[in-house]
């Protein structure tokens, strides 16, 4: 009982072929924070603003041909962010989550992108995978993430005149709004 | 006929028509779900749709991450209700993958039994309900017969019909029943008739052909890139399954097809599932017959609730008891994904630890929610009546799309 439990090294070196062909890909540019393949899930995390680059290199890449935008979502570490080494260095407090999925290779990465609260802003992504769309309303709806160039950017699973963006750690679970009346 | 009067009433003459915006849903009579479009319509042809989504919002992350990990099945099988087990082993494997543990192996069929069950009962409904929202309330009936016989199955493996909660982190709530594999055998002679029926009734009906024919089609790389998944991405000839490319639990062992189209319109669509079906069946029959005997837990008090005996009498686990119904299971911090193939396509489940007892995050990819989001793409420039059955073999799940 109580006894310590080890704290993985999430930093384990990637050597699995796709991160080593990502890794190739952007060893001349400073856009990788951190990389870890937890439980066998290869992971980079990037710098924000390099979104589309690396997206598009994924996509397109002869070796990876990341086809499909699988998964996007975002993760708020407010009071958490010691999970990860690399959040407080950068006063990061949300990732924004792709899951991406090749269907002609069979394999997966997930990339993450840090973001702080005073700088909520990331390109859109649906320029690349025009699946995207829905995600990143629905990201923008509950964490107020904005995407910059998203042709529709707004709210998807509630309704307009919602106030706040209730998937946040400092949204309280039982805050009531009340519902907005017919608009005529 | 006066002059006059043939000239005022010359059908022949082009009318000049003005776009009509109409409303449709949330609560429309031949689409199930709750979903809401805005059309315009140009006589008939769809100018432009707008689809709006929302309605069965529930909040199903921000309850997560107030549960204990193990509290979180029951709001999992109210994600794809049609087949809830489906999403009771999607959320149980990645919460085993994030602790790194594996589960027995008469567990891992028991878990396959529960969701081939629960997609068999997910294709029904869906093609039935598809059947009745062209008309054919008949075949309708059939398949919910079928389904009745699968949700006996259902009950009597784990006690309910609808919401199963039927999995837990480590292993599962019960065992098969006395005399499983006998009922089971019969249920699945009698549901192979009625499918045949099924599709006797449909597939030689000229309407019904004709409403599915050609109609939401949508190309494989369109497919790809808007993320489809599950039966209407195979229509399109993709075989992507994921229980056949990434397996998880006893799929690599089975023996199993994985049927395809070749168009990608709906009708293909309503034969991949049909023929899904077939799939399933013979998935736990298999399973049936190979089923080991053995534990049904994995045999580790901090991960599985232990026994009442062992909590009577091995100190560990009555620790272990307490702490996991006041605390929660503490899994190690990190994140995992786990994807499994649900009855509308690839069900993925995205978790992060704190190290806490409740999730920090508990995302799940609901299938549906990319497909719902092309419909603007399969039926702009088709009829108004085209978008039923485009809509119905998308198969919104409002528990699922909207969580």
């Amino acid at each position: 009982m109580n006894q310590e439990r080890k704290e993985e090294t999430p930093a384990a070196p990637a050597h699995s072929l796709v991160m080593s062909r990502v890794m190739e890909r952007l060893s001349g540019s400073d856009a990788v924070i951190f990389t870890h393949n937890q439980k066998g899930d290869d992971t980079i995390v990037i710098q924000p603003e390099d979104i589309l680059e690396v997206m598009v290199m994924l996509r397109d890449d002869p070796d990876l041909r990341f086809d499909m935008m699988m998964d996007l979502t975002v993760a708020d570490y407010l009071g958490n962010e010691r999970v990860w080494p690399y959040l407080a260095g950068l006063k990061a407090r949300f990732e924004v989550v792709y899951h991406l999925y090749s269907v002609e290779k069979n394999h997966r990465i997930r990339v993450k992108a840090p973001l702080s609260l005073e700088n909520l802003y990331i390109d859109s992504i649906t320029g690349v995978w025009a699946g995207a769309d829905w995600f990143e309303r629905e990201a923008f709806d509950l964490y107020g993430v904005v995407f910059r160039g998203h042709p529709s950017l707004k709210r998807i699973l509630l309704y307009e005149g919602f106030e706040g963006h209730p998937l946040r750690k400092d949204y309280p679970k039982m805050k009531r709004q009340p519902l907005i009346g017919p608009r005529n | 006929m006066s002059e006059l009067t043939r000239r005022e009433y010359d059908f022949h003459k082009e009318t000049h028509t003005e776009p009509m915006v109409i409303n449709m849903g949330p609560s429309h009579p031949a689409t199930h779900g709750t979903v809401r479009f805005f059309l315009t319509l140009d006589g008939e042809t769809i100018e432009r749709i707008e689809v709006e989504i929302g309605y069965l919002h529930r909040a199903f992350e921000k309850e997560c991450e107030n549960q204990f990990w193990n509290g979180v099945f029951p709001y999992t099988d109210r994600l794809d209700y049609t087949a809830a087990a489906l999403n009771n082993v999607g959320y149980a494997l990645a919460a085993e993958k994030l602790i790194g543990i594996q589960v027995p192996e008469r567990c891992q069929y028991l878990r396959v039994i529960a969701a081939e069950l629960a997609r068999l009962s997910g294709h029904y409904t869906n093609l039935g309900a598809a059947a009745l929202e062209l008309g054919a309330l008949t075949a309708f009936i059939y398949f919910v017969e079928a389904r009745e016989l699968v949700w006996d199955l259902l009950e009597s493996m784990c006690g309910a019909r609808l919401t199963h909660n039927y999995v837990r982190i480590g292993g599962v709530t019960s065992d098969l029943p006395e005399g499983f594999a006998e009922r089971a055998a019969g249920v699945f002679s009698r549901n192979r008739d009625l499918g045949d029926d099924f599709a006797k009734l449909l597939l030689k009906n000229r309407i019904f052909l004709d409403r599915m024919r050609g109609t939401g089609g949508i190309s494989r790389q369109d497919a790809i890139e808007w993320g489809f998944t599950g039966p209407c991405l195979r229509a399109c000839g993709v075989p992507y399954d994921v229980r056949r490319a990434q397996p998880y639990l006893v799929y690599g062992q089975l023996d199993f097809d994985i049927p395809v189209g070749e168009t990608g319109d709906n009708l293909d669509r309503f034969l991949v599932r049909l023929e899904e079906i077939n799939q399933s069946i013979r998935i736990v029959e298999q399973c049936l017959e190979r089923i080991p005997a053995g534990p049904i837990n994995v045999d580790n008090p901090e991960w599985r609730q232990p026994s009442k005996d062992d909590i009577h009498r091995d100190m560990e686990s009555m620790i272990f008891h307490f702490k996991n119904t006041f605390e929660g299971q503490k899994i190690p911090a990190g994140e995992a994904y786990q994807a499994v193939e649900g009855a509308n396509g690839e069900l993925g489940f995205y978790l992060v630890s704190s190290g806490a007892g409740k999730p920090l995050k508990c995302r799940v990819r609901p299938p549906c929610f990319a497909l719902t989001s092309a419909m603007p793409l399969m039926v702009t420039g088709a009829l108004l009546a085209d978008l039923i059955p485009t809509f119905d073999m998308i198969n919104l799940i409002g528990g699922e799309c909207d969580r």
